[in-house]
């Protein structure tokens, strides 16, 4: 015990700051060896598995000496993995595959090589589709190849609205009475299967009332969901989670990916699903017997502005093999692997001529290509974001609202105040 | 009362005179143990303590941010927060209800198994012991899928004897998420209980109870006066060590309550440490919620190391 304060002194004097890795360095430029490459894991991973193998062997056979190594990184388990690779450089992969909303809190790490020069240089990089490519970018640079789009539309099944006599709702008001009708008339189907995880679907809600999540000014974000428009939009949301359309002992706190499976499994009337769900919902029940349409606004004919999600393919700073990093991301982020991963998985392409192409044949494309075309939106692009999420923010909100704990102002009011403290 | 009655002569041994040489032995013999600890224990608390008093993210532990010293500042941001006091009020009560629960379980179970013949004995600790083995995340699967709302067995069974079960969903209302949750708890901590008390009951010498029935005491009165201050250093220790446990739940939380329940309303603190700093990677806020729950640990674990004390004088 005597020993103690003595150890405590040294360990003090040793170094009074927490440990911090080296700032990632500039990397190197080999022509040969093993690019490694990290791709998310899927519900359904063997078409993507397919797609991205074919591309690897087209890229082996034009590079003599050059392996490519993909590791399949899990959504969920993503924050640790790559915390791993932002803190240990040289064990970071070469090439990675990571969601637009966490491009900017994955660009203040230094982690990520700015791809600004490379993608204008690139061929087919004019091709992009300008707001998508705006979501790769963080203060001005960008980190990333957009290799799809995320976009969510409404799926309902054709079986039980020819059965009941309804037609795809054109408002978010009729999208509520429908869902009600349908669980009034079928009431082992949830009307709609949205839950209170679900912050994507919810935002189309907010967005649609004329809402915003947060304004920025002079660099400053701050919060506005405590706006009247949010704060309807929330509501309306918020209002599908009851006994009479999603009961909230089941759907409160489903998530996006548990939603849709709910539909799949033919348990639910409609639910809001993205282009890279069609693969889940074609292997479930309800194959051959559903449809999709944008979610509509408030008023008859226009649409609810989507979250404008997707992938991106970025390199990282670090990277040994940086040309050949870039040469394989714009391979797999090109005009033949976007097809292929469009028929693959159903990811809505990022180049407008491949998106263009596929939309004049595909019958599945037009709702996402048209709510796409009626403008989207995006989360606030700062890193704050990625804390505001992973701390259930909104969904907390919409639970708070859906199971009356609180009412829609005093949950929104708290949900403000979290949102201003992450922004800082 | 045996032991504190005992209790002077252990705190206060004859001193032996020490010889030179002693002390140096000694620490060599600690060394091992000191340096495995040190290395173990001492280095990353004294990280965490260290973290907690800084601006510390991503950023920062990637080395493309300055270090920003902030003093107590975590620690008052983490004290003022209302949600703060409400999952620590949650906790303390979840975790008093599942150690009472581990005790009087795995107590009442090692009674009976003192009681009965060796196969019904053996298939018990089995079952216990299976219970024990059980990985954490997967026993929370197990559980979950008993009391699914629409395919669980549970809710047929009931709704099958007439019970108004039918789609009826354990985990959303808040106490019946926490009931569940600590249903599992306990039903993967209550083996460690029986196999303690079974040791401490089968421990009681023969002569003595014996000389009890001689003297005409009834089982009650046996079970009162002269198992139970027998045992008691055992059950203490099975007590304290419970509650550390039960304090510390993560994952039967983290499972069964898909990350916290509806609305954050079944978090406890560990869960909410990890959905507020380390999922957000606010490692500086995580380590102050840490270091409190290592403060609160620590005078448990003071109480356990009195507990452990006393049983050394009662052997």
């Amino acid at each position: 015990m005597r020993l103690l304060p003595f150890v405590a002194g040294l360990a003090l004097l040793a170094g009074c700051a927490p440990t911090q890795s080296a700032p990632a360095g500039g990397g190197g430029d080999d022509k040969t060896g093993t690019v490694r490459v990290w791709l998310f894991d899927e519900a359904n991973r063997a078409p993507k598995d397919a797609a991205v193998k074919e591309a690897i062997t087209e890229f082996k056979a034009a590079h003599a000496g050059v392996e490519v190594d993909v590791q399949w990184v899990p959504v969920e388990g993503r924050a640790d993995k790559f915390s791993g690779a932002f803190n240990d450089p040289a064990n970071a992969p070469d090439v990675a595959e990571f969601g637009n909303t966490d491009v900017s809190s994955y660009a203040a790490t230094g982690a990520l090589a700015d791809l600004t020069g490379d993608l204008a240089a690139w061929p087919e990089g004019k091709d992009l589709i300008p707001t998508v490519l705006d979501t790769a970018k963080s203060g001005g640079q960008t980190y990333g190849l957009p290799w799809y789009t995320g976009i969510r539309a409404l799926y309902y099944r054709t079986d039980v609205f020819t059965e009941l006599g309804l037609k795809p709702p054109s408002t978010l008001s009729e999208l509520t009475d429908t869902a009600r009708r349908i669980r009034a008339a079928k009431p082992d189907l949830y009307g709609i299967s949205v839950g209170g995880k679900y912050t994507y679907a919810m935002l189309p809600f907010l967005w649609a009332n004329g809402g915003e999540l947060a304004q920025e000014q002079g660099g400053k974000w701050t919060s506005t969901v405590t706006g009247e428009q949010a704060k309807s939009g929330v509501t309306q949301y918020a209002n599908l989670l009851k006994d009479d359309i999603c009961p909230p002992a089941q759907c409160a706190n489903l998530t996006g990916t548990q939603s849709v499976t709910a539909f799949a499994g033919g348990k639910a009337g409609m639910t809001i699903g993205g282009d890279f769900n069609r693969k889940a919902v074609e292997q479930g029940a309800v194959k051959g017997k559903y449809a999709v349409v944008p979610i509509p606004g408030t008023t008859a004919g226009s649409i609810a502005p989507a979250f404008a999600g997707g992938n991106l393919l970025g390199v990282f700073k670090a990277s040994k093999h940086r040309s050949l990093a870039l040469e394989f991301v714009e391979l797999l982020g090109g005009a033949k692997y976007q097809e292929k991963m469009y028929t693959a998985m159903g990811n809505l392409p990022t180049l407008s001529s491949v998106q263009q192409k596929l939309a004049a044949n595909e019958e599945f494309l037009k709702p996402f290509v048209d709510t796409l075309k009626a403008g989207t939106k995006f989360v606030p692009a700062t890193p704050a974001w990625s804390k505001i999420d992973s701390q259930n923010v909104l969904p907390t909100a919409v639970q708070q609202i859906a199971t009356g704990g609180k009412d829609p102002s005093a949950a929104l009011a708290d949900a403000a105040a979290a949102m201003d403290k992450a922004f800082g | 009362m045996v032991t504190l009655q005992e209790a002077p002569s252990v705190t206060a041994p004859a001193r032996r005179p020490r010889r030179k040489g002693d002390g140096r032995a000694a620490a060599l013999y600690l060394a091992p143990a000191g340096i495995l600890l040190a290395a173990l224990l001492a280095y990353p608390i004294y990280q965490l303590v260290l973290i907690s008093f800084y601006d510390y993210g991503q950023p920062q532990a990637a080395g493309n941010a300055p270090l920003v010293f902030l003093g107590f500042a975590n620690y008052a941001d983490l004290l003022s927060q209302a949600q703060f006091w409400t999952v620590l009020g949650k906790t303390v009560g979840f975790a008093a209800a599942c150690v009472a629960g581990s005790l009087v379980v795995g107590t009442g179970l090692a009674v009976l198994a003192s009681r009965v013949r060796s196969l019904p004995r053996m298939l018990l600790f089995l079952a216990a012991l299976g219970a024990w083995s059980t990985p954490a995340i997967a026993g929370s699967y197990v559980w979950l899928f008993l009391f699914d709302t629409d395919f669980g067995l549970v809710n047929e069974v009931l709704s099958g004897i007439g019970l108004p079960f039918e789609h009826h969903s354990w985990t959303f209302g808040t106490l019946g998420a926490f009931g569940l949750v600590a249903a599992e708890v306990i039903w993967c901590s209550f083996p460690f209980v029986l196999v303690t008390m079974y040791a401490g009951i089968k421990g009681v010498p023969d002569e003595v109870l014996e000389a009890a029935s001689l003297d005409g005491a009834s089982v009650w009165r046996t079970t009162w006066t002269i198992v139970l201050p027998m045992v008691r250093p055992l059950l203490m220790i099975a007590t304290v060590q419970s509650i550390i446990w039960d304090f510390k739940v993560f994952t039967q939380i983290y499972v069964m309550t898909n990350g916290g329940g509806v609305a954050g309303r079944n978090l406890v603190l560990n869960v909410y440490a990890y959905q507020q700093a380390f999922a957000g990677q606010e490692y500086g806020l995580g380590s102050a919620i840490g270091v409190v729950m290592t403060l609160l640990l620590l005078s448990v674990t003071g109480l356990y190391v009195r507990a452990q004390r006393r049983s050394a004088a009662w052997l």
